[in-house]
Parts: C-alpha cells; structure tokens; sequence
C-alpha cells in the first residue's frame, strides 16, 4: 500500500512526512519525525501523554491520524520553549518540583498553555478539571496544579 | 555465646528449636553453624533472610561481627518495590 | 589521615541538605528532549512484538511458526526454546532471591500458558505492520484447562492445578500438590492468654482486589547483539544491574557481555524491577543480528506484566478496657499469580508492626492463580495487611471509646519495642507523626453531614543493598557523579546536594549522571526506598574519599603533614611555615596531573542500618449516598524522613504514594470474564485518580534522624502507599456508619451497601 505524502506546519516550522493510512500522527512524531517529546501512555486517548494542539485546539495525538495533519498547524512540547528561554510553565513546573519521573510532564505542559491560552486566570478546580485528562501517577498532582496556578498569575503580571 | 532466635517457618524447619545458644563471631559463622546443626535448614538460609544482630538489621553481610553478647534473629529478606 | 570529628546530626548546620535547588535533568525533562525506554532509534532496527495466551489456563501442545518465519519482512521469530530453560531452585541474582525455572517461564510459556496475556511466542520484522501480521501466521495449538483466579477458590481441593508439582514450603507433614506455595508464620508470646486478658476483641474479614503499579510509561526496550556474542540493552528499568543478571542467565551469556543503559524510566513503584520485553529482544536480535525494538501497548501492560496481590485476609485484636492492645492475630492469604512469590511474607512483618504487643501471631500463604505474576508495588505486602489492620484498630478504638490517634499512642511502637518478625526497633518516628497528626489543624475542623474522618499509621521497613558511587573531578574544579541507581523521582538532585555539602562546594559545581552496567560495580534497583539513603552513602563516602586526597595533594604542595591540612567550604587551608595558605577545589584540580594524578573519589558499599519510616494520614471523605461516590474533601500526610535531603521530593513521594492509595481504596481493580480474560485493560476502565479526584494532600516531614546513615537519612517512598486504604475506610465508617471490609470502595459497592443498610433500616422499623 502506498505510503500518503503530507504537508504541515510543526512548531512554526514547514514539514513534509510519508506515512500509512493507519498511523497515527504520534506515530509519525516519535517514529517518522523523531521528535520524542510526546509520550505513548495507552494509545487511546485516556491518558493525555500524547497531548498536542491541532490548529490551536488541545488534541491527543494517539487519536488523530498522521494524515489529518495536512495543511494544519501542530504544535508540540518540542516547540514550547523559545530558544533558551523557558515558557513560565515550564519554570513553574521546575521551581514547584512538579515532576517526579517527567513522563507526563510534556503532556501537562501542552495541556496546561492551552488552558491559559484561553482562560488566564483560572481557579484551582478549573484547572483540575481541564487537566482531568492528563493521568499523573508520581505526583499526586498536588505540585503540578501549584505551578500551573503559579505560572497563570506570573503570566498575568501579578 | 551469641544467643540466637529462630521463629516461624525456620523454628519449623528447625525440628521446633527456638532459641539456641551458638559460639559464633560473624554472620557468615552463623549460617555455617545453623546449616550444619539443621541440615533441613541450610538450602533455605542462603540469600532468603536478613540477620537482626541486637536490634541492627544486616542483609547480605557474611563479616557483620556478632558480639559474645549479642541477641541474633533472622529475619526475612525484604527488597521493596 | 583522621576524618574530621563526627558531629551529632541534629546539631550540624546544613548548607545544602535541607534546600530545594532545581533538579539537573529537569530542563530535558520539561522540554521532552530526555530520553525514556521507547525514545530511542537505532539504524537498521527491527520492531519485535509478542505473541501472547488467549486463554487463562491451557497445556501448550504445539507452536508452528514456519509461515511467520517465511513472511518477507521477517527476520526472526522465537519461543521458548530460544531462552534457557532452567532448574527450580532459589538462587541470588544480584541480592534477591528469584526462581529462573518460573522466571524464564514467565518471560515466555513453556508447557502451559498461565494466564490471558502469557506470552507464548515472539517475531522481529522490519516494520510493526510486517510483525503484527507475523504474529497471525503462528499457529499454537492448546488444550484449554479450567481456570482459578480467586485464592480461596484456588485452595480447594478440587481446584485446577497450575503446577503439578508445588508442595507447600512450610507445612509438615509435607501435603499433596495444591496451589498453596508457601506457608509463613510470626508469633510473639502466647495468644491465646493474649486474648484472654482482653475486655474487648475485633475480628473482621477483607478482601482486596489486585491494582496495578499505573505507571503511565509502557515497558520498552532497545536490544542490539553482535556476531561475537556481546549485547547492548537500552531499557526503561528500576535496576540496570538486575535486568543484566536475569538476561546473562536467560540466554546464557557472561555478564561482561552484556551492557545495560537505563533509560530515563516513566514509573516504575516496583513493577519495573523485573524483566519482560527485555530477554525477548535480546534473543531475537541474537537471531536477527539486528537491533531490536520492542515496546508493550498499554493492553499488554495490564495483560501481561505484574499488579500487586490480591488478598483475602482475617484479622483479630484485643484490648483491656484502658486501650492497651493485648493480642494482635492475622491470616493473610495473597494471590502470588501464575508463579509463586507474593509479597505476603513482608505483609506478615508489616501486618502489626506500628504496635507495640507482646502477644501476636500472624501466617500468611503464597497461593497461585491464573493471572499475571505480582511483581513489586510499592511497599509490597505492606499496604494490603496494614488495610486490614487498621481498619480493626479503628474498630477498637470505636468500641473503647477512644480517640483513634490517642489509642494508637498508647500502643505505639518506639525505639526498643520488639518487632512481630523478631528484633527490636531502634529510633523511629511513630509517636512524632502521631502527635503531630493531633495538633494538626486538619485533626480539628468541623464536619458536615455525610462527612467523616478518617486515621490510620503506616510502617515500611526501607532497605539498604549494593552500591557504588564515583566522583570524578574535572580540571576546572567541576564534579561529574556517576550513580548506578536509575532516577524515578529527582534523586540526582539529593545525591549532588549530599556531594555538594560534603566538598564544599556550589550544587551546580556538581553534575550527577546515572551510569549504565559497565561504568560502576554492582548496584542494587532503585526500589525499597534505598536511593537517596544508599546511593546517599555511597556519594558522601566517595566525597570524603576525595576530601582525603585533596587534603594530601595540598600536604605535599605545601609539605606539611597532612594532618595540619584542613577542608572546609571547599578550600584546603594550613598555616605553613606561620603564614596561612589556602587551595581551592579548582586550584587542586588545576595541577592534578602533577602532583599524582587524576583525583576521583569512589565508594562501593553494601549499605546497612536502613530505618523504618512510620507515618499517619489524616484524611476527610464525603459520601454521596444517591451515588455512591466517595469525595476525598481533605488529606494530610504526616512522616518520618530521618533527614530530608530535598524537602519537595520527600512531600512529591508523600503525595504520590498517598494519591496512589486513594485509587486502590475507591476504585482500582482488575475485572476477569468467565473465560478468565481481563475485562479493563486500559486506563478508561482501569480507573486510577485523576487530578479532579483530589484535593491538595498537605504534608508535615517530621525527622528523627537514622544513627546509621551520616546524613540521618531514613528512605521515605514506600511508606505513603500503606495508610490510605484504611484511613479512608474509616472516614467513609465516621461519614456512614458503613465499614467497608472489601475494596475498592467504588460507586456501586457503596450504594449497594447503603440501600442494603437502609432496607435493613426500615425493615427493622416496620
């Protein structure tokens, strides 16, 4: 079977990949891309690790098909940091000791900007829920909802 | 002599024994000493158990000295997960 | 050369022990460049997949894989006759006690498959697609056996057999085969005087349903061979010394052959200190003469790799009507699986360890069953007893009229109190959790309706082992550390603080590594709470081994006796011929080559005199009773660290273990079919907590330092897992007046519980 040709947008930058119908746009990040930065927890969405945004919108990629990305923009963990500079969750995350293993870490990252890209100032609840869908088993979550509290209130300059 | 206490499945294996008196100054002089006193015993106290020399718990330590004094339990190997 | 004068450790001054810096691989960590097991690619690599049992239990008659071997794409296709197969006996493998007959079987079924999920054959092809349809190509022909899953189901005489040669290690006369691997017993004093001295007495029975360790990364691993016989492993392991011990005997390979590297590892509590995939690449890139990749799906994962035991347990306390305990009996019987080794023997130990009672007997039996092997988690066997335990200690309080933290305090073990399984206990932190559990606010706050609150201790043992450590320092003054305990949970940080207060010098001065199988001697995994107080000692023994050696450099720099030299804040000074000289770490570093040669310190210890870490939660549940759902409104965490090196990861592990038993008391549990196939193999059904299931889980360390480390170091990981089970139990008996014996206490349980109760209610009233 003939492999698809895709064109799209990965972190700002243009990207080309073939891939088989049935691959998932993970697969074709970790496995056709390189780029390991999101994780495969369960390969069915319940878990978040795959977490990306698919033209703005929080997705996990283990449920969208590699060829679904064409003409799209993606945005991965990859592609969070400017340079050397870390986004404020990221250094929240780092000053809050809000990962233990780190395998969830990129997951809740992506999840969390896309929470603060909408809402900026969100309670502790919201925040538990919009992040209900990135499972955590190391930290309990306590520390990972105080640096994303953290960096929402840095990010707003208060 | 180092008084030595044997409970549950060794004190089985050990005929019903309990407490024995044995002249022995380091671990590895134990194991030999309760091998050879219970040849029942000797397959199972390789590896499997810890030594509890007067409260301090050794694992793995054939030189660990024990004492003219000292009270000595075996106590199961624990590794943790 | 003479150490400097040891001070008491509650009165030295800590520079760096005791700070919260940032964690040295937190920046890959954040930014998704680190590397965990399925991250790597090697050119010209093959992806390996497993062939796994449809059935729980069935005789292995024929496999056939000639039409998988004759598929192009193919280029190797194993079973067990590609591992070796052999003899039962319990050898050391690296310090634990493991039986390669049941392990080699485990990694890959021989006569029988044991459980759905076995796996039975395996094939590496070029691409996953090419192997999958490989997989479809093996014909395996069983004969379908009945199945067991449950331990008293299993103990019947007319139960199906799994292995029809296991005698009962532990009962004489010795009885015919049954399912019964082992028996164990601890006994102190006499209890049947016990409990006759006893006003009041308790017997309860429970039952706990296996739960798996969760962690979110799948096994994976990356297995290269040469044509000469030697092999790289890549793998995401708690212990790359183990997984190189269990594979050399496997395939039958000198250690020196084989080179494990850790990958960073996404979780492990224990279930990563076994092998599964990693034998299985091994022998297929042996065949291949390929690099082999193979990762579980998360099906797999449940499938085919260990939860922790399931149990079905009975306990009885007594008491005088003063609250002192007087007798203290446990039966514990654990599912060990397809293959004997439950923890049920540290249950035992663990079951009445928080107490101090002259009176106790507690047996426990090791039972097989048609499902995956347990492996280790967290506290293995200890959370599941302590459950049980608690919960009658709550009863008893309850019946006495007692406050439960004031029945637990008047029954506390304390430094001289005899342990169940033998000696005595030297300083621990029972009382100090106990009563800070009691002045904490948490231990005051109003309740409403439905609301209840719940106590319970909790003890685990922690464990020291084979370590080594080596500190190599850099021309320019900098440190690189290599450690050989892979990191789950930021210990690279403590263990350069540990190294960085030792020398003297800045923690960002110090760059620690984890090294794989051929960089260090022998270390024991990373489990049993044993990092930061073993790989702790071996670093601050490499880190005085290294100050001895800067301080004789710097003797002969100056020639005086190294006696006269001194170390301290990094800076070796004495006054030479009346005039005060100082050298820095850099200045020695600068001139090493010199004036002897390079200068790295190293330690290779078996680390003794690890202490037990006590600990008390508090915790506040609501329970909807339209629903049946129990809400954790409020928890709090209290436990001894001996010293906290990095007060934020002791309060991570505080908080990460007690989350991870909020899930196992409210809703994890694995769910079998008739047939004996795993109804919940992934995340969706197999319910752990998600973060809008918790609140905030504060914590209080409380620090009774262990004599035996030179920090004070007390391991803290495993002992937040043992309380929750019972203390949420009994917060859901305070909210309801229901005690739940069994978990998990999920939504339909409970409702069914409290209809049944209610029915019961107005039937009485009628």
């Amino acid at each position: 079977m003939a492999k698809h040709h895709v064109t799209t947008t990965i972190n700002g930058d243009p990207v080309e990949f073939l891939c088989s119908t049935e691959q998932t746009l993970l697969d074709v990040l970790r496995d056709v891309l390189y780029l390991t930065g999101s994780k495969e927890g369960c390969a069915s969405g319940d878990c978040g690790a795959c977490s990306v945004t698919l033209d703005g919108r929080l997705v996990c990629a283990c449920l969208v098909l590699g060829v679904e990305a064409q003409g799209r923009r993606i945005e991965t963990i990859e592609g969070m940091a400017k340079g050397d500079v870390l986004h404020p969750l990221q250094q929240k995350f780092l000053e809050h000791a809000a990962l233990q293993c780190g395998i969830c870490t990129p997951g809740f990252l992506v999840a969390a900007k896309a929470l603060l890209d909408r809402n900026p100032d969100p309670t502790e609840t919201e925040v538990r829920y919009w992040l209900a869908g990135n499972l955590c088993r190391c930290t309990g979550y306590d520390k990972i909802v105080r640096a994303v509290l953290d960096a929402a209130a840095d990010m707003r300059g208060s | 002599m180092a008084r030595v206490i044997l409970s549950g499945t060794l004190k089985q294996l050990a005929g019903g024994a309990s407490e024995l008196e044995l002249d022995v100054r380091d671990v590895r002089q134990l194991l030999r000493a309760l091998g050879e006193r219970f040849p029942e015993l000797a397959p199972h106290l390789e590896g499997g158990y810890a030594i509890a020399i007067d409260g301090e718990i050794f694992q793995d330590a054939w030189f660990a000295p024990i004492g003219p004094d000292s009270e000595v339990h075996l106590v199961p190997a624990i590794r943790g997960g | 050369m003479n150490d400097p004068k040891p001070i008491g450790l509650t009165e030295r001054q800590w520079k760096v022990v005791g700070t919260t810096p940032l964690r040295p691989d937190g920046v890959d960590k954040v930014t998704g460049r680190a590397q965990f097991g399925a991250d790597m690619h090697l050119p010209n690599m093959l992806i390996g997949l497993v062939l796994r049992s449809p059935h729980a239990h069935a005789r292995i008659k024929s496999i056939d894989t000639s039409k998988a071997q004759a598929l192009p794409g193919v280029k190797a296709v194993i079973t067990s006759a590609d591992l070796c197969d052999l003899p039962s006996e319990f050898v050391p493998a690296g310090e634990m006690m493991v039986n390669y007959r049941d392990m080699t079987r485990n990694v890959m079924a021989r006569e029988k498959a044991l459980y759905e999920g076995h796996a039975v054959a395996a094939v590496a092809a070029i691409n996953e697609a090419v192997a999958a349809q490989a997989l479809t190509l093996i014909d395996v022909q069983y004969e379908v056996l009945p199945h067991v899953l449950d331990v008293d189901e299993a103990m019947k005489p007319d139960a199906p057999l799994l292995h029809d040669d296991m005698i009962t290690i532990g009962v004489e006369p010795k009885p015919k085969p049954s399912n019964v691997a082992k028996r164990v017993e601890f006994a102190l004093g006499d209890i049947a005087a016990g409990f006759a001295q006893a006003d009041v007495i308790v017997e309860r029975e429970f039952l706990t349903r296996p739960v798996h360790q969760g962690y979110i990364e799948p096994h994976a691993c990356v297995a290269s061979f040469s044509e000469d016989g030697h092999a790289e492993l890549w793998c995401t392991t708690q212990g790359q010394f183990i997984v190189r011990s269990f594979c050399a005997k496997l395939l039958g390979m000198e250690l020196s052959k084989l080179r494990v590297t850790p990958s960073e590892i996404g979780g492990g509590f224990g279930g990563k200190t076994v092998v599964y995939l990693e034998p299985l690449a091994l022998a297929l890139s042996r065949k291949a003469c390929k690099p082999v990749k193979m990762v579980m799906s998360r099906t797999e994962v449940f499938r085919a790799t260990g939860p922790t035991s399931g149990a079905r347990m009975r306990v009885k306390i007594g008491a005088t009507r003063a609250g002192r305990i007087t007798a203290g009996e446990a039966l514990l019987k654990y599912q060990a699986g397809a293959f004997q080794g439950s923890p049920v023997q540290p249950g035992c130990m663990c079951a009445f360890a928080p107490y101090d009672l002259e009176n106790v007997k507690v047996v426990g039996l090791d039972i097989v069953c048609n499902r995956p092997k347990v492996a280790a988690y967290r506290a293995p066997g200890g959370p599941i007893a302590e459950f049980a335990v608690e919960s009658v200690i709550d009863e008893l309080a309850k019946q006495l009229k007692l406050d439960p933290v004031e029945f637990r305090l008047k029954n506390a073990a304390k430094e001289g109190t005899r342990a169940a399984y033998g000696p005595k206990f030297g300083p621990i932190g029972l009382v100090q959790t106990l009563e800070a559990a009691r002045a904490h606010p948490h231990y005051r706050a109003p309740l409403k309706p439905n609301q209840g609150r719940g106590v319970a201790s909790g003890f685990w043992f922690n464990v020291g082992g084979d370590t080594c450590a080596t500190l190599n320092l850099s021309e320019d003054g900098t440190v690189s550390l290599v450690a050989g305990t892979p990191d789950i949970g930021g210990s690279r940080a403590s263990l350069a603080m540990m190294a960085s207060e030792e020398l003297g010098i800045a923690y960002e001065k110090i760059r620690p590594m984890i090294g794989d199988t051929s960089a260090l001697g022998f270390n024991f995994l990373t489990g049993g709470s044993r990092v930061t107080f073993s790989s702790g000692m071996a670093v601050v023994e490499a880190a005085r081994d290294m100050v001895r050696q800067l301080r004789a450099r710097a003797a002969k720099i100056w020639e005086v006796p190294v006696d006269e030299v001194t170390w301290e804040e990094g800076v070796a000074r004495a006054t030479v011929g009346g005039v005060p000289k100082s050298l820095t770490l850099a200045d020695i570093a600068k001139t090493a080559g010199k004036t002897g040669g390079p200068i790295v310190g190293s330690a290779a210890i078996n680390a003794q005199g690890a202490g037990p870490s006590l600990a008390t939660h508090v915790v506040d549940v609501e329970v909807d009773v339209e629903t049946g759902k129990v809400t954790v409104l409020r928890y709090t965490a209290i436990q001894d660290a001996g010293k906290a090196v990095h007060p934020a990861y002791v309060e991570g592990q505080m908080q990460g273990g007690a989350v991870q038993g909020i899930g196992w008391a409210l809703n994890e549990e694995y769910i079998y079919d008739d047939k004996g196939r795993l109804e919940n193999p992934g995340f969706l059904d197999y319910r752990v907590p998600v973060c809008s299931d918790v609140p905030m889980i504060d914590t209080v360390i409380v620090e009774v330092p262990n004599p035996r480390h030179p920090y004070g170091v007390r391991g803290v990981g495993e002992t937040p897992i043992v309380p929750p089970m019972a203390a949420i139990a009994n917060a859901v008996a305070n909210a309801i007046g229901i005690r739940f014996t069994e978990l998990p206490m999920s939504p339909p349980r409970v409702l069914e519980a409290i209809d049944a109760k209610q029915a019961a209610q107005s039937k009485a009233a009628a």
